[in-house]
């Protein structure tokens, strides 16, 4: 008796349609901030690609990012006192050789990290404008593995660190001279969750 | 590691787009004269679409036609036949172009012109493109390929497409676009928009995908999207650097750089439909930017391997060993070669200048074609006349194109974002 529905089947049915219109009008509000989806053939796909990765490119953008900017929502405000409020190590040109002051501010939030090692930092390397895009994304990498390394061997967890390059896309300060430069070839240690 | 066919489709949005303006910086001394008779028009509105004038500013765009004003002619003929000949020649030109736009069956229009020598009166071609009304745009840049390729020799690649990435916003606030638009930067629409870094856009082969980097995971990823239904797939998600994705000459494979989580760039070939890797570069440099040789049997690349950024060319036998390319100065990277393989273009360090720079591959003779401080992303039209790259410009981004002769330039400008990393579409076009 094919039509002879249970109740109990027919409320699981019932509850799985109202949650799917649920997360249909959830799913199309939140990208009418931006624009319309065509479609979103995203689901049940790959679970290896995050969501956030098929909402941010659904509407258009993650603009969840806000005042922490390029880095997005996740971030934490991390330890604010003395040297540990500086976030940013510094670089010379097509260098990733570290300075005496980036050591020191590298020591500081090791010791930090040390001492707290539920927290986690993503090292954002950067690049100034300058050459190609890609071999800054290389250079940025390695400048934050610099970091990373330094880390290391202060003790800081493997599990704490972790690293990604976002080459001369990410500049902290627009220009095109050397006074912008020097602030954009940098290493950001940027706490996470 | 490997995401199998992710699909979905992607949002077109509506977004306002900053339209590129062409204008011309240098053309040749003699530019040919030529007169583009406004054409005879029975189909109406054509969306506003003045077959002539496209001609007319394609052509003129190049830097090596200068074209009679309207206002100067005293007939518009529209079929050769009608053509007073003496009198266009009189008038100082050496080629007349006169044509009609005309209705066929079910809202297709045909697009007819005539390209008369007024030396001689000889008729040199007389093609039709048809299409729908919406293509008429592209009709007339087919007719601009037809008339420089029978005046020059060369076929032209007005009716091709760009890709590039448009930023809006300031720091660290951005707004990242990656719009594809017509050659001469109309027709400009988004395919992808992200509040996080896009980068390194590369054609398919067939001109129908684009592979390109974004960061809207909050790290660098490789997706490859068809161009017009949006669909798109991500192809690398692997940790660390995934980045400058280039398309094999049978588009079955994707050159590329993965870092790993030792952050050691090194060139892989991705089998697109087994997702099969194969390393083709060892050690501790960076090696990054591959570049396919035409005939798809070695890649060029950037290195630093011997101090500062050089490039490379590697076979893709197994134990294959790279030969150095570029000797002179401390900073050449970014190779893209010509489609005939015989040149390498690159950006180089000139002074405290990053330029671009061409190597013939034949003799090792170095060329430095523009003339900018930032100077970036060089790539080849696919007639291999031209390079499109991008410069700044009054603190903006800007794209410029150069003949590869250095003889003609333009810029491409958008009114208020940065617009970058052009590349520019293979021919779609038989």
């Amino acid at each position: 008796m094919w039509y002879k529905f249970s109740a109990k089947w027919m409320e699981s049915k019932m509850r799985k349609l109202l949650s799917l219109m649920l997360l249909g009008s959830v799913l199309v509000l939140g990208a009418c901030s931006h624009k319309p989806p065509v479609k979103d053939a995203g689901a049940g796909a790959s679970s290896q690609v995050p969501a956030a990765g098929a909402q941010s490119n659904g509407a258009g953008g993650n603009s969840a990012a806000g005042g922490a900017g390029v880095t997005g929502g996740d971030d934490v405000a991390g330890p604010q006192e003395g040297i540990l409020a500086q976030r940013n190590i510094y670089f010379a040109f097509d260098s990733s050789e570290l300075s005496a002051d980036g050591m020191a501010l590298i020591a500081a939030h090791s010791k930090y990290l040390v001492g707290h090692s539920n927290l986690h930092v993503r090292l954002e390397g950067n690049t100034d404008e300058r050459g190609s895009r890609e071999y800054n994304i290389g250079l940025g990498e390695r400048r934050a593995q610099a970091v990373r390394r330094a880390m290391l061997l202060q003790g800081v967890a493997e599990v704490q660190l972790s690293t990604v390059s976002y080459g001369a896309e990410h500049p902290a300060v627009e220009g095109h001279d050397e006074a912008a430069w020097s602030k954009n070839r940098r290493v950001m240690i940027n706490y996470v969750q | 590691m490997w995401c199998a066919a992710l699909l979905w489709l992607l949002v077109l949005p509506a977004t306002a787009l900053a339209q590129l303006k062409i204008e011309i910086t240098s053309g040749v001394t003699d530019p040919i004269p030529v007169a583009i008779v406004p054409f005879a028009n029975t189909v109406g509105a054509n969306n506003g679409v003045d077959v002539a004038q496209i001609i007319q500013n394609d052509l003129e765009g190049s830097g090596r036609f200068k074209a009679m004003a309207r206002s100067a002619m005293t007939a518009t003929p529209s079929r050769a036949q009608d053509v007073q000949i003496a009198s266009w020649k009189s008038a100082g030109n050496d080629y007349v172009v006169v044509g009609r736009v005309t209705p066929l069956a079910a809202g297709q229009v045909a697009v007819d012109f005539e390209l008369l020598n007024a030396l001689t009166g000889q008729q040199l071609a007389n093609p039709r493109f048809t299409g729908t009304a919406a293509a008429l745009r592209d009709a007339a840049h087919r007719c601009s390929d037809v008339i420089y390729e029978k005046v020059l020799g060369i076929r032209g690649a007005f009716a091709t497409r760009i890709a590039y990435v448009s930023v809006d916003g300031s720091p660290p606030s951005q707004r990242y676009q990656l719009v594809v638009a017509d050659a001469d930067g109309v027709n400009s629409r988004i395919i992808l928009e992200s509040r996080q870094p896009v980068m390194s856009p590369a054609w398919s082969p067939d001109g129908q995908w684009l592979a390109y980097v974004s960061f809207e995971n909050k790290r660098a990823s490789i997706y490859v999207q068809q161009v017009s239904s949006g669909e798109r797939r991500l192809v690398s998600g692997r940790v660390g650097i995934n980045g400058a994705p280039a398309w094999s000459p049978d588009g079955h494979r994707l050159l590329v750089t993965l870092g790993g989580s030792a952050g050691n760039p090194n060139l892989y070939v991705l089998d697109l439909s087994t997702q099969k890797l194969t390393r083709l570069t060892e050690g501790p440099a960076i090696d990054t930017e591959g570049a396919w040789a035409p005939d798809g049997q070695s890649v060029y690349f950037t290195s630093d391997r011997s101090g500062g950024p050089q490039i490379y060319q590697i076979g893709l036998a197994p134990g294959a060993k790279p030969r150095r390319i570029t000797f002179g100065g401390s900073y050449n990277a970014r190779p893209r070669l010509s489609p005939d393989g015989m040149q390498l273009a690159m950006v180089t360090q000139d002074g405290a200048n990053y330029r671009i720079a061409v190597q013939d591959l034949a003799s090792g003779t170095v060329r430095i074609l523009s003339h900018g401080r930032l100077d970036a992303s060089p790539s080849f039209a696919p007639n291999g006349a031209m390079i499109i790259f991008s410069g700044i410009e009054g603190g903006h981004s800007i794209l410029q194109r150069v003949s590869v002769d250095g003889q003609t330039s333009q810029r491409l400008r958008a009114d208020s974002a940065d617009v970058r990393e052009p590349v520019w579409a293979p021919f779609t076009h038989p």
